[in-house]
């Protein structure tokens, strides 16, 4: 364990951080659409965007070498044109846990939207809003308890997510090691006091996070 | 002020099929189409409001299409600029009296805010007697204190018409004589061409200035002859 904890820390924040913001902006977006429109396909890409959730992070963090791995068609054409390489860095640890959390915000924004009364959106746009107006005015306000329930659920996922970032980003100290892969390589290396001190780490952000949840959502506010 | 309808529509729903073809001019201040559930009133009143899309055929309001399928005119509901009060109100539950009635007086992805004032406001607060519950959400209020804030809401952005769908059907029967009443005083003092739908008989008598009828998703010369409903109190006997 070569880099100091409170660096293994902040990386963990700042992929699970990123990887949270990221899923916010898509799995409202994707969510939305799967509630609200109808078009050629619409259960067949949530059976494929639920996909991450039972497939195993591995064969996840495989198909993502394929596709972004230097010899992989995206990898490549962002090595060539942007001189981009994600593999083996911290914005790679980012998409792997962006796409395996994502299922968990799609599941809940889309619910969310659903149950958002069409009457109310309708009443809004009778009242001369447009679309955008209709969406940040009312559908979001009414839809937000759910989606900040998935957000919480992607934060906490990413926080611990291993076996896809292992694979996209190895295990480099002070870089790409988040806290989880750091109590795996310390039991590896036989360090337990190392591991111990990690472990409490992780419990005492994950419950930070659980009364965070508490406060932003208190149980009166939430239908 | 007139109403110019001849429309089509098709809706398809898993186990049925329904058509609605209707076509009716009115001149009248007050309008009630009238006819049982079912018969297709409130797919009429959301396709005059812009809430859905006809197949064909044309709608205008004082000779201007809002709706022409041949030419191709579809003006979106939020020019439209028709008041809709709709069957149970569609209040927005987490704002307050206030927000809601300042709520289409606000452009912008913002919604009003908790003290939202304004000549407007204040004004339909005062006419509808709201300005004691003004700070409280819908669920807070009695039936009639959440009918006089979706009236109000409605009229605050000036709409050209009021289009009225079953106003009263949410309300239990003795609130509902007293509510008809007092809408009935407030729309002539507001003095808006009114649109109704209703399937009952009472708003007819009440507020249909002119009469249609209509029977399974068209016109019917003669008023519908609709299933009594025994009242609850007579059942028990």
């Amino acid at each position: 364990m070569d880099a100091p904890l409170w660096v293994t820390l902040a990386l963990t924040l700042k992929v699970a951080g990123w990887a949270t913001a990221i899923n916010l902006v898509l799995g409202v977006a994707v969510g939305w659409l799967l509630a609200r429109k109808r078009f050629v396909g619409r259960e067949l890409l949530d059976s494929l965007l639920t996909l991450p959730l039972v497939l195993p992070p591995t064969v996840l963090g495989y198909y993502l070498l394929v596709v972004i791995g230097k010899r992989g068609w995206l990898g490549h054409w962002l090595q060539e044109t942007f001189n981009i390489n994600l593999i083996f860095t911290w914005q790679g640890a980012v998409i792997a846990a962006t796409l395996v959390a994502f299922p968990l915000i799609l599941k809940s924004a889309r619910t969310a939207f659903e149950s958002v009364d069409p009457q109310l959106e309708k009443a809004a746009r009778v009242l001369g809003l447009n679309e955008w107006a209709v969406f940040f005015r009312v559908t979001m306000p009414m839809a937000w308890p759910g989606v900040l329930a998935g957000v919480l659920l992607v934060f906490a996922r990413s926080l611990g997510e291993f076996g896809a970032t292992l694979m996209v980003a190895g295990s480099i100290p002070g870089r790409t090691q988040t806290l989880s892969i750091a109590v795996y390589e310390a039991v590896q290396a036989g360090q337990d006091d190392t591991a111990n001190v990690l472990v409490v780490i992780t419990s005492i952000t994950c419950i930070a996070v659980l009364l965070a949840a508490g406060r932003l959502a208190p149980a009166g506010r939430v239908r | 002020m007139s109403f110019d309808v001849d429309i089509r529509k098709t809706v398809t729903s898993e186990r049925r099929s329904f058509t609605l073809r209707v076509s009716f001019r009115t001149h009248a201040r007050r309008t009630v189409i009238f006819g049982p559930s079912g018969a297709g009133k409130s797919l009429t009143l959301q396709a005059i409001a812009g809430l859905l899309r006809p197949d064909s055929g044309r709608i205008a309001f004082d000779g201007a299409p809002v709706f022409d399928g041949t030419q191709r005119i579809d003006v979106p509901a939020r020019t439209r600029n028709f008041g809709y009060l709709f069957q149970d109100y569609a209040l927005f539950p987490r704002l307050n009296v206030r927000q809601n009635i300042a709520f289409g007086l606000r452009s912008g992805l913002r919604n009003p805010s908790k003290q939202a004032s304004g000549d407007e406001v204040e004004r339909w607060l005062q006419a509808f007697e709201l300005v004691d519950v003004a700070a409280q959400r819908p669920a807070e209020l009695s039936g009639g204190q959440r009918q006089r804030t979706a009236l109000a809401r409605a009229l605050a952005h000036s709409p050209r018409a009021l289009l009225l769908d079953e106003p009263f059907s949410a309300l239990d029967p003795e609130l509902r004589d007293r509510m008809r009443a007092e809408l009935d005083e407030l729309l002539q003092r507001v003095d808006i061409p009114v649109l109704m739908i209703t399937h009952d008989r009472e708003d007819l008598a009440w507020f249909g200035d002119e009469a249609i009828y209509m029977l399974d998703g068209a016109i019917a010369e003669r008023p519908p002859v609709l299933e009594r409903r025994v009242p609850t109190r007579l059942k028990a006997l």
